[in-house]
């Protein structure tokens, strides 16, 4: 059972001319746990994954596994696995022979192209050309060529897009099953609601700079609650906020308001004679503490 | 281990799993079998008197050769016109790597580039050098029987054809290096095959002539790639139709072999820092 290494990040920094896409990053990813890497589309989760795998020079920092760097390594497909973006194929040739141009310059055995295209269940399109190939099944051709060394590290980047929900529900049950058996899987995506469901750890950025890092539930306590509270006159619960102090946002199910207590909003409301349709606390989502998070003006 | 060997075997493995290098290879036989077979017949006809030289519409412009260099001249089309094949497969597997963004898995499995820089090198010398077999196997192949047909002697015999041969299956090589060398160069495909075609078919062709009319040109027009390829090669439908018959500037075979060497390796190790080594984003 091959076994995972950390990857460490240690104040990486890359600037392309003026603009600097990723900022002083540090952090460190263990190995069992599947980890989250997450920022909307530009943050610079790309080119740090890029620059961990040498692809990209970094202007300045180093970003390793267990220390030694990816063009350091001395069997880099056995050590590390990764699928970058879903299009790195010659659409001529076809899966098994694409695998196995790689299988021969990592001098693995030929026997991995068929056990990794059977584990991603494209078994029986082995021999189609890729240009044929639906987005979700260049995705799992990506995921089967990190696969071909029987890796300990998983990089994955992005790789939830483009597949069905019978994918995406496959590929959640894998990374859970990699980080099992001991290997080290690191998986970014732009929404956390699409890897919230199989990460244990989540590194947060925004404009190449880190801005969270933790477990999953460290998003939750993070946050602030709301109390939801609604009525059939929303002007007059809106004035008896404002007269008592509270500032709200108008939300689809009724007024938000910043207050720790529901009791005492309920009990304003009847000070001040409104109805009250509805009053509960609601938790924020962890969508909601990610999206504060990276900031606003970030659409995804 | 990612050993050059395994680099070398990837690379190979790459050319031979896409349909270009076999339909590249198909054109480059039908064309050149065509040229060196035509005008073998055509040549060789007007020699033997089969043919009558106002027919062939050459009126007296004293551009025929002497026919005891046509089997040279014939066989010599291999790489004087098909020069542009090995080339165009260096090129196109050279830049489908930037173009396929295949340089991910590629580098991913071997993180050390310049020596997968070398890998192609190699594995396209060696697709070139076959190209050469596969050109010569048209232009010798057609070329001699059809010679031979109209009583002009083919020269098979002749341990200097075999050498001239053995030069073209090096040409075809060193050309090919060429291709990867423009590659890198000019990592844009589109951008890269144009230039192939406009340099090969038409600027350096004209350069050539412009610059056989006068002594002091012609000798620099020596150092150009397709004057140098054949000059390696020993014979050239380019030389024999220069105004000052080529034969008194022209480098030496090895000299020539030297400058396609040079053009190789300057062009790769250039583009090697122009785009080989740069982020692949």
């Amino acid at each position: 059972m091959p076994t995972g290494t950390t990857i460490e990040f240690s104040h990486i920094h890359k600037s392309f001319g003026a603009t600097t896409a990723v900022n002083d990053l540090s952090f460190t990813v263990e190995p069992g746990r599947v980890t989250g890497f997450l920022g909307p589309n530009g943050a610079g989760k790309t080119t740090s994954l890029r620059m961990l795998l040498g692809l990209v020079a970094p202007t300045s920092g180093t970003a390793t596994f267990g220390g030694i760097r990816y063009r350091d390594l001395p069997q880099p497909l056995h050590t590390v696995g990764a699928a970058l973006e879903a299009a790195s194929f010659h659409p001529g040739r076809s899966a098994r022979n694409h695998l196995g141009v790689y299988t021969t310059a990592a001098g693995l055995p030929r026997t991995r192209v068929m056990a990794v295209l059977e584990q991603v269940g494209l078994g029986a399109h082995a021999d189609q050309r890729v240009g044929g190939y639906s987005l979700g099944m260049r995705q799992r051709l990506g995921l089967a060529y990190a696969l071909l060394g029987d890796p300990g590290v998983l990089v994955l980047d992005e790789p939830i897009n483009g597949l069905d929900p019978e994918g995406i529900k496959w590929i959640r049950g894998f990374l859970r099953a990699m980080a099992a058996e001991g290997r080290t899987v690191l998986v970014s995506s732009h929404l956390l609601s699409e890897v919230q469901q199989s990460v244990d750890d989540v590194v947060i950025i925004a404009r190449g700079a880190l801005v969270h890092l933790g477990p999953l539930a460290s998003l939750e306590t993070d946050a602030a609650p709301q109390i939801v509270v609604d009525s059939p006159d929303r002007e007059a619960l809106g004035a008896a906020l404002t007269a008592a102090g509270l500032t709200y946002s108008v939300g689809r199910t009724g007024l938000l308001v910043a207050a720790a207590d529901p009791g005492s909003v309920g009990h304003l409301a009847f000070a001040a004679g409104v109805e009250v349709s509805a009053l509960h606390r609601q938790k924020a989502g962890l969508e909601d503490s990610f999206l504060a998070l990276v900031g606003e003006g970030h659409t995804l | 281990m990612t050993t050059l060997g395994n680099t070398i075997a990837a690379e190979f493995a790459k050319l031979l799993t896409t349909r270009l290098w076999w339909i590249l290879a198909l054109v480059l036989f039908g064309y050149i079998g065509l040229l060196a077979g035509g005008l073998a017949a055509l040549f060789a006809g007007i020699s033997s008197g089969a043919i009558s030289p106002d027919a062939a519409g050459s009126s007296g412009s004293g551009g025929l050769p002497d026919f005891g260099t046509l089997p040279p001249l014939i066989y010599s089309f291999a790489s004087s016109v098909g020069y542009v094949f090995p080339v165009l497969i260096g090129a196109l597997a050279t830049t489908g790597e930037f173009r396929h963004q295949t340089l991910t898995p590629t580098f991913l499995a071997s993180p050390r580039r310049g020596q997968v820089l070398g890998a192609k090198v190699i594995a396209l010398f060696v697709v070139g050098a076959v190209f050469g077999i596969v050109a010569l196997a048209a232009s010798v192949g057609l070329g001699a029987p059809v010679m031979n047909a109209f009583d002009v002697d083919p020269l098979l015999t002749d341990s200097a054809t075999w050498a001239l041969i053995a030069r073209t299956v090096l040409a075809m090589g060193l050309w090919a290096i060429i291709g990867v060398g423009l590659g890198v160069l000019v990592p844009n495909q589109v951008a890269s095959i144009v230039i192939v075609l406009a340099f090969t078919q038409f600027v350096e062709p004209l350069l050539r002539l412009a610059a056989s009319f006068l002594e002091v040109t012609a000798r620099i027009g020596n150092f150009l790639p397709g004057a140098a390829s054949d000059a390696l090669v020993g014979a050239s439908v380019f030389t024999m139709a220069s105004p000052t018959g080529g034969a008194a500037a022209a480098l030496d075979w090895w000299q020539g072999g030297l400058v396609l060497l040079a053009y190789a390796l300057v062009a790769t190790l250039g583009g090697y820092f122009a785009s080989w080594k740069r982020d692949v984003t």
